[in-house]
């Protein structure tokens, strides 16, 4: 890749962490939080944008960021009122760059009738008063923006004379030794910018011919006026503070001071880091400097990398009550060899520590003693790599409140979404297959769940309403919910909708629990008529199908008249499993654990046969087919009778329960997962392999695969539930081989 | 499936022989990770019969093949003596299991013989050609159609069966 296209993407990263930024400050200014900081940081946001925008000259970016900044600086400068109405333009506006900046980087196109649209209505705002200053702003000329993407007016702002300003003038002529500690001039200079308006001037005077440079040498100087409100000497020298004894410094004041606020001269504003550029950069024209080799440099490296470290450091300043944690970008191949690497140490550890038991060491002798620590400190080293891969659910929920927009604004309802959590962590893995189920389930619940605005008033209750996605970790996994405080889930038109799909008798004693699951049953969808939104041909089974492939659950609760709650609860990794390690048919498998309802011993009377080789077991009220692993396996020909083994109670993708015998329980194990196909191909029954603590590979079961009776083995034997998921028969293995 | 294929002539090669009953074989050693002796396999379900299982290969999985009933030879039956082949085919690990490595041979490509047309399909599928050394026949195999692919599934199930 080469450097540009690099920086390239380095930009496109940035643009999706700025437009988080950008959202979420503008959700805090719905809320009604009046923060000045906020509103900055909006318009840090969009600013950031345009100005890398600048620097890869996409002009449609850099037009549409320029208007949408415009607007954001009115409101900043309290020239324009950020009321609702104008936040939910803003909002909408946040999307259409979002769109831009996607098709900048995809070469996709843009609605062009759209962001038009936006474009002026967000011109129509930044006119909101009348002030002739918009018109200015407005009128800029774009083309200034591919040489000095970060020029803007704030120039004019900062240089308003202050009535209690101070001029300070500087003369600083560094020393060789300055350079050599890796000091910048252009960066003091930079530094000084942040105390008030500057004036350069550059001596060259000491400058010798080319012949006679020597480069580590330093040979310019320059004579730099201050002038800033309630500046003081002690501000300046500071700039200075790192620098000492290696530069020849003066300062003297030369201009006005207000004698009567001595104290508050520090005070910076924080947006000035953005001033600065443009002040050097005006500076330095003014100075005519362009010859000076090294003074043009600074000058020009003072785009967009300088001003992003800038704005950095002006956020830095603005969040330190959120106090941003350092972080680094790293290659997620590396991080997942070593997650790779520690699973091998895990079970290197779990050999050893079968090697030392065999060998009938004491539990107390040194070594056991030693294995122990071992162990924790193995146990450590996993959870803090699998650490490195969570990511907080954020990077899924923050696309939700556009689409909430969008949906609203479709179905016309009126909807707050209320998001609590955002932070909780998981693996990165489980994130990236999270995002369509739950976009799934919020149009669902905007769709279905909510009332229009007219039926929520005549129900008694607020013409908005709320959508509540929250995450949590609880024990071991994570959860999160989406409630509505909609009209809850009518009970009886999905039985009846069950009942006419013929996917229930229609005699049928269901609990209200058992109606309201109903809704994830294969070819069972309520919506009436098909909308754009909810109703693309898949429902809640393909959410609730692709939740378990996560090896997760999901479960619904409702309340009629006051809403809906769906419930998620998730492993917080796809590498490892809590699995039950069974034997069957002297063979070692593993049965994950969030399959299985409960382990029983059969009893002898509650066997029952059906047809020439099936077999169900009846517990409690219910029959469910009793399915031995061995044989469907192909282990083993002759089943065992039932009473000499242990059945598992699972429940597989379609709700659908089976009994699955095996021979003996060995007990709960977390397992680190391992691909069948990386060296080999899928096996029909088989979900992956695991290495135990013998060294030897293990089976994870696949237990809906094994659930499916195959199709020579029962005959013509098609239960209810299989008849629920035809989609499965797809996935039906070829017949056994032998 | 596979033409007789030419070595060009006078490219050096060198080659791995091993030995299944009777018979010599060899393969590239370039294709050849590691040699390693027999650890017991965990079956696969529902897989062809020259599959043995798959054994932990320093926390991967690797599927043993069982060659000589791969060839349509007598199945192996493994003990402590037998030797496992790690080879590397396209991006996938695979080990072979087979009785005994025998040398390395160092031959000039114009040593490779073309197999003689016999009837058998296997032989046609898997040996590229024939070395003759020192008095011993040594067929040289072709890897690619060891593992069963999905598509070839079939084909594996009549051999298993």
């Amino acid at each position: 890749m080469d450097p540009l296209a690099a920086i390239k993407v380095t930009f496109f990263q940035e643009c999706e962490e700025q437009l988080a930024e950008l959202e979420a400050g503008l959700l805090a200014m719905e809320e009604g939080d009046h923060d000045p900081e906020i509103v900055n940081a909006v318009f840090r946001a969009v600013h950031s944008i345009k100005g890398g925008a600048g620097a890869f000259s996409l002009e449609d970016l850099v037009r549409f960021s320029h208007v949408f900044e415009t607007a954001l600086d009115r409101i900043r400068s309290g020239a324009i009122e950020a009321d609702q109405e104008a936040i939910k333009l803003l909002l909408r506006s946040a999307d259409v760059l979002a769109d831009h900046v996607r098709a900048a980087r995809d070469g996709g196109t843009v609605d062009v009738g759209r962001s038009q649209a936006m474009a002026e209505a967000l011109a129509a705002l930044a006119e909101g008063d009348g002030s002739g200053e918009a018109e200015a702003d407005a009128g800029d000329d774009f083309g200034d923006f591919e040489f000095k993407p970060v020029a803007f007016d704030m120039g004019e702002i900062a240089a308003e004379p202050a009535p209690t300003s101070a001029t300070f003038n500087v003369r600083f002529y560094p020393q060789a030794a300055l350079y050599q500690k890796a000091n910048e001039s252009g960066l003091l200079l930079r530094e000084l910018t942040r105390l008030g308006d500057i004036e350069v001037e550059l001596d060259t005077s000491g400058l010798p011919m080319l012949a006679e440079l020597n480069p580590e040498d330093a040979y310019l100087g320059w004579t730099i006026a201050v002038t800033g409100e309630n500046l003081t000497e002690t501000a300046v020298r500071e700039v200075f503070e790192w620098v000492d004894g290696d530069c020849y410094l003066d300062i003297a004041q030369t201009g006005v001071a207000a004698p009567e606020a001595p104290f508050e001269g520090a005070s910076i504003d924080a947006m000035g880091g953005e001033v600065d550029v443009l002040a050097l950069i005006r500076a330095a024209q003014e100075a005519e400097i362009a010859p000076a080799p090294t003074a043009t440099a600074t000058a020009i490296t003072a785009g967009p990398a300088k001003q992003k470290e800038q704005a950095l450091d002006a956020k830095a300043q603005a969040t330190a009550r959120e106090a941003s944690p350092q972080t680094i970008r790293v290659d997620l191949e590396r991080v997942d060899r070593l997650i790779d690497l520690v699973g091998e140490l895990v079970i290197n550890q779990a050999m050893l520590a079968q090697r030392v038991a065999e060998c009938g060491l004491q539990r107390a002798s040194s070594v056991a003693v030693g294995l122990d620590d071992l162990e924790h400190l193995t146990r450590e080293i996993q959870d803090s790599v699998m650490a490195i891969r969570a990511q907080p659910v954020k990077s899924v929920f923050q696309r939700f409140p556009r689409l909430v927009r969008e949906i609203a604004a479709m179905t016309g309802k009126e909807v707050r979404l209320i998001m609590d959590g955002e932070n909780t962590e998981v693996d990165k893995t489980v994130i990236e297959r999270l995002s369509d189920p739950l976009t799934h389930m919020i149009r669902n619940a905007i769709d279905h769940g909510l009332e229009s605005p007219e039926d929520r008033v005549a129900a008694g209750k607020p013409r908005e309403g709320v959508v509540r996605l929250a995450a949590l970790h609880r024990s071991g996994r994570i959860v999160i919910e989406i409630s509505d405080d909609g009209r809850g889930i009518n009970r009886s038109r999905v039985k009846q909708i069950a009942v006419d799909k013929g996917l229930i008798a229609p005699d049928a004693n269901l609990s209200d629990e058992e109606i309201d699951n109903l809704i994830f049953m294969a070819g069972f969808s309520t919506a009436a008529t098909v909308s754009d939104i909810s109703g693309r041909g898949v429902g809640m089974d393909v959410v609730r199908r692709s939740i378990q492939s996560l090896g997760g659950r999901i479960n619904i609760s409702s309340r009629p008249g006051q809403g809906s709650t769906f419930t998620l609860s998730l492993p917080l990794t796809l590498a490892v499993l809590d699995g039950m390690v069974v034997t069957v048919a002297g063979q070692t498998l593993v049965a994950p654990l969030t399959a299985i309802i409960e382990s029983l011993q059969p009893k002898a009377a509650d066997v029952k046969s059906l047809g020439p080789n099936a077999h169900v077991i009846a517990i409690r009220d219910s029959h469910v087919p009793l399915i031995d692993i061995g044989r469907s396996l192909g282990y083993r020909t002759v089943t065992p009778p039932p009473t000499e083994g242990v059945a598992l109670l699972v429940e597989g993708e379609g709700g659908a329960r089976a009994a699955l015998m095996v021979d003996a329980i060995q007990g709960q194990r977390q397992v680190v997962i391992k691909s069948l196909e990386a060296n080999y191909r899928p096996v029909p029954g088989i979900a992956a392999a695991t290495i135990l603590g013998d060294g030897r590979v293990a089976l994870i079961l696949d237990i809906d695969a094994v659930m499916v009776p195959k199709p020579h083995a029962a005959g013509a034997t098609t239960s209810g539930a299989d008849a629920a998921r035809p989609a499965s028969a797809s996935e039906l293995p070829l017949a056994m081989a032998g | 499936m596979t033409e007789p294929t030419h070595t060009q002539t006078g490219e050096r090669m060198e080659l791995i022989s091993f030995r299944i009953g009777e018979q010599e074989f060899c393969v590239d050693i370039m294709s050849v990770r590691e040699i390693r002796g027999w650890t017991p396999a965990t079956p696969l379900p529902q897989s062809p019969g020259f599959v043995k299982g798959v054994i932990n290969l320093r926390g991967a999985v690797l599927p043993i093949v069982d060659l000589a009933a791969r060839m349509g030879l007598a199945v192996t039956e493994p003990s402590e003596r037998h030797v496992i082949i790690v080879t590397r085919i396209g991006d996938q690990q695979v080990g072979l299991l087979v009785d005994a490595v025998c040398d390395i041979i160092t031959i000039g490509g114009e040593a490779v013989q073309q197999t003689p047309d016999v009837a058998c399909e296997t032989v046609k599928t898997f040996v590229k050609g024939l070395l003759a050394l020192e008095g011993r026949m040594i067929s040289l195999i072709s890897l690619e159609y060891v593992l069963p692919e999905l598509r070839v599934e079939a084909t594996g199930a009549e051999l298993a069966a």
